[in-house]
């Protein structure tokens, strides 16, 4: 399902560059292979090129440099109209001139289809995401996650192998959006079609993604599946975009046998795995997820360098408990534990010690 | 069990009075500082706008100038049905009135009035109220002695109409009728059919001018819509500089361009499109009229359109694109519907003023570039008051037919001028 090679890739980028106004690249040399029936999602914040890809694959915009390939042959120069590619849009781009029903036989009658087939394909498509009472009504007679199921149906009558989604969820409110993430998925699995999906929100995408390619400054920073771009990511910008996490800048003490240690800027030393650093002496930002943070001097695990830490704010969230300590001159550093039967509650200005197993502690490029 | 069939309980403030009258007592004061507000424009218009419109409605079915003037010969007609013969009575009440007219100077406006619907009447009054005092029994004899016309039924006819200040008579000569002897409508001469003509002539116009203006703005607008802000304020200023010019100044300009002697055919002449004797006239004719008019009203059409444009997401377009519409689909099943409430307000806002229109037909219409608004005016310069009046009401109701049915097919409250 993965596309390795560009070769075997069902839509493959090769050294595609854009640039808006021939002064800065918007997008600069992107490779990127998807896999037949792949869900591949592109995720960076606003500004940093996803968008843009997905308009040059969808053909809205033109690439100023490169190839783009889908199903082997080069797109370049194929307008839109003749990709056959479904696009489900931010805003859903419903027509709001026709019913539920002429928005999802419109790209049928573009095609020539004739009528029965078209209805028999329509009543398919709109039943697939519960919708087909809702046949004769205007997009404007809709709410916004009904709206959202017609742009998907929309986008999924005329059988289109590949399907681009342009942050589709962004203007539903949270539980909505959940909900239709899970649908999204479900139809992808059982459809077996590609999806390209672009979003700002990292849950989306750890949610639904096979593969997630994380942008920024028009490069993506790292291609990989959620549990890898959350537990090892390549560099600081990663680690930062996904999930919350704490930074300890310091410098390299000793490296080797895939651990290393880290002496602090405060003169503490603490366990690490190097990343993208090499050589003792190095400058880097150890990154440490919050729920990977052990206080508990029996769960600590063994020969572990702890480090002295003050409770600032201890904040009770339900299931979570969220406590801020200051760990090296920093007020910043989070940690959260589960709230599980006779699990400690700390208070404010409680001293404790804290510590992680290695693995955990990924010390990467200072950014 | 609730009781169904009880009134329902009437809701009170704390202190027990209705919460209706408590409400309606906290907001009077605001409503009457909103209505203090709007005081001096509702005034206004109704001083300048609503009293001159219903003044003029009334005068386009009242002429008081035969029937205050000749008090004997109402009585007369009052008092017998009409019929064929005229007895020696009615010509005896006829130069009693004439006698008093010749006294009160108003044989003038009594024949004016019947004039309206039996040309060629006002000189025959004057002579014969001059006559009047001379005149001997018996009268019949004697006036149409003095004048046949006297014994004409059509006159009588329209003497019996105008023996009432109110009247239909302007509107049936704005529909080129008249009444024949029998007082029943029929068409008047095919070489005296005028209004009908120009109403029919106007409106064509104004179609045609309606059309060249979308054709033109539909475009601009669009480009206006699409471009980058600083560009299309640029292009707006453009679109709005006609605005900015004196109206004559225009014209002149058109004129200048448009002449035999003018830019365009000298051009023409130029390159070798006309020959020297082949200069065609495009000013001082209907064509003058058209292109003239058509640069004035453009604006109109262009900012309702754009306003509309506007706000159309280019979304829409790209979602077509890639549902598999070419571009030419795409504008037809999808761009063009939704600019319709454009198209529909600015169509009917430059069509409701070409169908008025004055000054740039005058100016540049020449012979056969007139419209009904200049028969207007030319009607108002010559004092015929209810003449003028009965055309622009009837220009009025045409205008609000069109408005109703704008409000029946697209809805008024789709309206978007801007």
């Amino acid at each position: 399902m993965v596309a390795t090679s560009p070769n075997d890739a069902f839509v493959a980028f090769e050294h595609v560059q854009k640039s808006y106004d021939g002064v800065s690249l918007v997008v600069k040399d992107l490779n990127l292979s998807i896999g037949k029936g792949e869900f591949l999602t592109m995720l960076g914040p606003s500004g940093s090129g996803k968008t843009t890809c997905l308009m040059m694959l969808a053909g809205f915009e033109t690439a100023t440099h490169g190839r783009i390939m889908l199903d082997g042959t080069n797109i370049n120069e194929v307008p839109p109209h003749k990709r056959g590619i479904g696009m489900v849009f931010q805003n859903y781009a419903l027509f709001p001139h026709m019913t539920v029903g002429e928005n999802l036989s419109f790209p049928l009658e573009v095609r020539g289809m004739g009528k029965s087939e078209r209805e028999a394909k329509v009543k398919r498509a709109l039943d697939m995401v519960q919708m087909y009472s809702f046949i004769n009504r205007r997009p404007a007679q809709l709410s916004g996650g009904q709206q959202q199921r017609i742009a998907l149906a929309r986008a999924l009558v005329f059988d289109p192998s590949l399907v681009l989604m342009d942050e589709p969820l962004g203007a539903l409110d949270k539980q909505l959006r959940e909900h239709m993430q899970f649908e999204i998925k479900h139809l992808h699995e059982s459809l077996g079609i590609t999806v390209v999906y672009v979003t700002h929100d990292q849950g989306e995408a750890l949610t639904m993604s096979d593969r997630v390619a994380v942008f920024n400054d028009g490069r993506i920073q790292q291609l990989a599946t959620p549990s890898d771009l959350y537990e090892r990511p390549d560099n600081s910008f990663v680690a930062q975009f996904i999930g919350e996490n704490n930074k300890l800048p310091g410098v390299i003490e000793s490296i080797g046998d895939g651990k290393c240690t880290v002496r602090l800027e405060t003169g503490e030393v603490i366990d690490a795995t190097p990343v993208n650093v090499s050589e003792k002496g190095a400058k880097t930002l150890v990154s440490i997820r919050p729920e990977r943070v052990e206080y508990k001097p029996e769960a600590m695990p063994a020969n572990a360098h702890t480090i002295d830490a003050e409770v600032m704010e201890f904040i009770y969230m339900g299931d979570m408990f969220r406590t801020r300590l200051r760990v090296a001159g920093s007020d910043e550093f989070v940690i959260k534990s589960r709230n599980t039967l006779g699990q400690r509650m700390l208070a404010a200005g409680e001293k404790i010690k804290i510590g992680w197993a290695p693995q955990d502690a990924r010390a990467l490029d200072p950014m | 069990m609730v009781d169904l069939t009880a009134a329902p309980e009437i809701l009170r403030t704390a202190d027990g009075r209705p919460l209706k009258s408590a409400l309606a007592l906290a907001q009077r004061k605001a409503k009457w500082r909103a209505f203090f507000l709007v005081l001096p424009l509702l005034a206004f218009v109704v001083l300048t706008f609503i009293v001159p419109i219903l003044k003029m409605l009334e005068r386009s079915v009242n002429h008081d100038g035969f029937s205050s003037n000749a008090p004997t010969m109402v009585a007369w007609f009052n008092d017998h049905p009409a019929g064929a013969d005229i007895p020696e009575d009615a010509y005896a009440a006829l130069v009693t009135d004439l006698k008093q007219m010749q006294k009160d100077r108003t044989a003038g406006a009594a024949g004016t009035r019947i004039n309206y619907t039996v040309p060629g009447t006002i000189s025959v009054f004057k002579s014969a109220a001059r006559e009047a005092e001379k005149l001997q029994p018996p009268y019949k004899d004697a006036l149409i002695a003095s004048n046949k016309m006297w014994g004409d039924p059509l006159v009588w006819v329209a003497m019996r109409n105008a023996s009432s200040a109110y009247t239909s008579d302007f509107y049936m000569v704005s529909a080129d009728l008249k009444r024949d002897a029998n007082n029943s409508l029929v068409r008047v001469e095919d070489n005296q059919r005028i209004y009908v003509y120009l109403f029919l002539k106007t409106f064509v116009l104004s179609i045609v001018i309606t059309v060249a203006c979308l054709l033109l703005a539909f475009p601009i607008a669009h480009l206006l819509a699409v471009l980058p802000m600083a560009k299309s304020n640029l292009l707006m200023i453009l679109v709005l500089l006609p605005f900015w010019t004196s109206l004559l100044v225009r014209t002149s300009s058109w004129i200048a361009i448009l002449q035999e002697q003018g830019i365009i055919n000298d051009l023409m002449v130029w390159i070798g499109a006309f020959s020297e004797d082949g200069r065609i006239r495009m000013i001082y004719n209907q064509t003058g009229t058209i292109i003239v008019m058509t640069h004035i009203l453009l604006p109109f059409m262009v900012l309702p359109l754009y306003s509309v444009m506007r706000v159309i997401p280019p979304s829409y377009a790209r979602a077509a694109r890639s549902l598999g519409a070419t571009s030419w689909t795409t504008f037809r099943r999808i761009y063009l519907p939704q600019t319709l409430p454009g198209i529909a307000a600015g169509s009917l806002l430059v069509f409701i003023l070409a169908v008025g229109y004055y000054i740039t037909p005058a100016l540049v219409g020449g012979a056969d570039g007139q419209l009904i608004s200049n028969l207007i005016s030319f009607h108002m310069n010559k004092a015929n008051w209810s003449m003028a009046a009965a055309l622009a009401a009837i220009l009025l109701a045409a205008v609000l037919l069109l408005y109703w049915l704008y409000d029946r097919l697209i809805g008024i409250d789709r309206l978007k001028l801007g």
